[in-house]
C-alpha cells in the first residue's frame, strides 16, 4: 500500500466570476509521477499554483504527506519549503548569478551555513551538467540552461513533492528535450511529482497516472495508455484529436 | 560600426557644435544691450572677488544636499515598502503614506520652507532647534521624500509578480521576497529618475537661503546687492553646475556598470 504524497479533495477556485476550478480530486502517491493535460485554460497551471498556496482556494482541501495545507493557521512558508514548483517562464532571479538564485531560498529560509549550501548547490548543478554556469548571470543562459537552473533551484530546497507547470512550454523545440531530460532523471530517482504538459508522447513515457483535467474538472483519469491510446470520454477523444493534428503525439 | 565610420561621425559633430556655437556666441555678443549685460554679469573682476566668498557658502548647500538626499534615500523607501503592503489589516498605513505623499508633492517647496522655517521656531519649545538650516534640511526631506518614495514605488510594481511569486514559493517570506528579490532589481531600474530627483534637490538648497541661512545664492544676493553687480549669481550658477554634471556622469557609469556586470560570463 502507497502512501499518498498528494490529495486534492473537492478544489474549487475562481478568479471573480469565472471558475476555473471546479472541484478537483486527485491523489498521488509518494514516487509517483501523475501528468496533467488539457486544453488551455483548463485549470492545469491553477491546480499547481493552489497546491503551492500561490492562490488561496475558495473551497476543499489539500492535504501533503498527511497534512492539510489549506487549514487555517498553517504557516505557508513552511508548506512551501517541502513543495518545489517550476514555472513556464523559469522565473529566475535576474540580478543573481545562477550559484546566488539556487543557494538563496536555502540559505534564508533553511538557515543553511552557507559554504553548505554553495557545495550543495554545486554538486546539483554538476549533476545536470551546469557546473560550469554557476557565476553566469540568467540572461547569459539558453532557455533549456534556464529551466534547468529553475529546476535546480528547486530541487535545494529536497522538496517532498515537485509541482512542474509547463516547463518546455516557452522553449525553442530543440532545446525542449535537454529539459524533459532531467525531468525523466528525477523521476528515476524517485521524485514524486506532479506535471502539467502538452509533451503527450513524454507523459506517456513517465508518467505512472494521466489526469486529463477540462473545464475545472478532472474528466478521466488512469495509466498513460488507456488515457492516451483508448480515452472513454468523447471530450478526451476530441482533446488528442486536435493534438495528433497538431502533431504532438 | 566600422572604426573609419566612427571616426567621420566624431568630426561631423565636433564641426558642426562649433559652427553652431560660434554662430550663437556672434548672435549674443552683437546684441545691442551686450555691453551692459557683460558688465553686469559677466565681469570677470567681480566673478574672481565673489568666488570665494560663495563657494565656502555653498558647502552649506553640498552638505545640507547630503544630509537630506541620506535621510529621503532611507525614508522614502521605508514610505514605498508601506504603500506596497498587501492586505486588508495595512490598509491605515497604505492610506496614511497615500495621503502624505499627495500633501507633500502638491505643496509648492518654498511654501514648505517657509511655514516651517518660521513657524516651527517661533513655537518658542526649549527642545525645538531655532536654526534656519536645520528646518530648510526638514523640509527639503519631508517634501522630496514624498517624490521619491513614488519613484520606488513605480521600480517595485516595475519588477514582474512572476519574480515575488518565484521567491515565494521556494518559502521565502515577504519581506525575504521583497528585500532580496524584488527591491534589489526595482532600485537598479530607478537609479536614473532617483538621480534626476537628486539634481533637483540639490538645486532646491538654495530655496533654504530665503530662511536667511547663508548658502551659495544668499551670499550672491549679498554680494549682488553691495556692488550693483550680478556676476555673484552666474559664480553661484557655476557651482551648482559643477557638482551636477559629476552626478550626472557618475549615474551613467552605474547604470553601464550594472548592464556590464550582468552580461559577463563569469570564470
Amino acid at each position: 500500500m502507497m502512501s499518498e504524497a498528494l490529495v486534492v479533495d473537492g478544489v474549487h477556485k475562481s478568479f471573480g466570476a469565472l471558475e476555473v476550478l471546479r472541484g478537483v480530486d486527485l491523489a498521488v502517491a509518494e514516487h509517483e509521477v501523475v501528468c496533467l493535460i488539457g486544453a488551455s485554460g483548463s485549470g492545469k497551471s491553477t491546480l499547481l499554483r493552489c497546491v503551492n498556496l500561490l492562490e488561496p482556494i475558495d473551497r476543499g482541501r489539500i492535504v501533503v504527506e498527511g497534512e492539510e495545507i489549506t487549514a487555517r493557521g498553517v504557516n505557508v512558508n513552511k508548506v512551501r519549503r517541502r513543495i518545489g514548483i517550476v514555472f513556464q517562464a523559469y522565473n529566475l532571479f535576474p540580478h543573481m548569478s545562477v550559484l546566488s538564485n539556487v543557494t538563496l531560498a536555502p540559505t534564508l529560509a533553511l538557515k543553511t551555513p552557507r559554504a553548505q549550501a554553495e557545495a550543495e548547490a554545486t554538486a546539483l548543478l554538476d549533476r545536470f551538467g551546469l557546473a560550469d554556469k554557476r557565476n553566469d548571470y540568467p540572461d547569459r543562459l539558453s532557455g533549456g540552461q534556464q529551466q534547468r537552473v529553475a529546476i535546480v533551484r528547486a530541487l535545494a530546497m529536497r522538496p517532498d513533492l515537485m509541482l512542474l507547470d509547463e516547463v518546455t512550454s516557452a522553449l525553442d523545440p530543440e532545446l525542449v528535450a535537454e529539459v524533459l531530460e532531467v525531468i525523466r532523471e528525477l523521476a528515476a530517482g524517485g521524485m514524486t511529482m506532479l506535471i502539467a504538459t502538452h509533451e503527450m508522447s513524454f507523459a506517456r513515457d513517465i508518467a505512472d497516472q494521466v489526469c486529463f483535467l477540462d473545464e475545472g474538472v478532472i474528466l478521466e483519469q488512469g495509466p498513460p495508455a488507456q488515457i492516451l491510446s483508448e480515452p472513454k470520454e468523447s471530450r478526451t477523444q476530441q482533446f488528442l484529436q486536435r493534438i495528433i493534428q497538431a502533431g504532438r503525439l | 560600426m566600422a572604426g573609419g565610420e566612427g571616426r567621420r561621425g566624431v568630426t561631423v559633430a565636433l564641426l558642426s557644435t562649433v559652427v553652431f556655437f560660434t554662430l550663437l556666441a556672434v548672435a549674443i555678443t552683437h546684441a545691442p544691450g551686450w555691453p551692459e549685460v557683460k558688465r553686469t554679469f559677466f565681469n570677470w573682476d567681480e566673478f574672481r572677488a565673489s568666488m570665494p566668498e560663495i563657494s565656502r557658502a555653498f558647502l552649506l548647500n553640498v552638505k545640507m544636499f547630503c544630509i537630506a538626499e541620506a535621510l529621503i534615500l532611507v525614508l522614502a523607501l521605508l514610505l514605498a515598502i508601506v504603500r506596497s503592503l498587501p492586505g486588508p489589516v495595512f490598509f491605515p498605513m497604505r492610506a496614511l503614506g497615500i495621503a502624505y505623499a499627495d500633501f507633500f508633492r502638491g505643496v509648492p517647496t518654498i511654501l514648505v520652507i517657509a511655514l516651517l522655517g518660521f513657524g516651527a521656531p517661533a513655537l518658542q519649545l526649549s527642545w525645538v532647534p531655532l536654526s534656519t538650516t536645520f528646518w530648510g534640511i526638514v523640509a527639503l526631506v519631508l517634501v522630496y521624500t514624498a517624490y521619491v518614495s513614488e519613484v520606488y514605488r513605480a521600480g517595485i510594481e516595475s519588477v514582474h509578480r512572476s519574480q515575488d511569486a518565484a521567491a515565494r514559493s521556494l518559502g521565502l517570506t515577504h519581506w525575504q521576497s521583497l528585500s532580496r528579490v524584488v527591491l534589489p532589481q526595482a532600485v537598479r531600474r530607478v537609479i536614473p529618475p532617483l538621480l534626476n530627483d537628486f539634481i533637483g534637490l540639490q538645486k532646491d538648497t538654495a530655496l533654504v537661503g530665503f530662511l536667511g541661512s547663508v548658502e551659495a545664492f544668499k551670499q550672491s544676493q549679498i554680494d549682488a546687492a553691495a556692488t550693483f553687480n550680478y556676476t555673484p549669481f552666474v559664480a553661484a550658477a557655476v557651482l551648482f553646475v559643477a557638482l551636477t554634471i559629476p552626478l550626472a556622469r557618475f549615474t551613467d557609469w552605474l547604470v553601464l556598470r550594472d548592464r556590464r556586470r550582468r552580461h559577463a560570463t563569469g570564470t
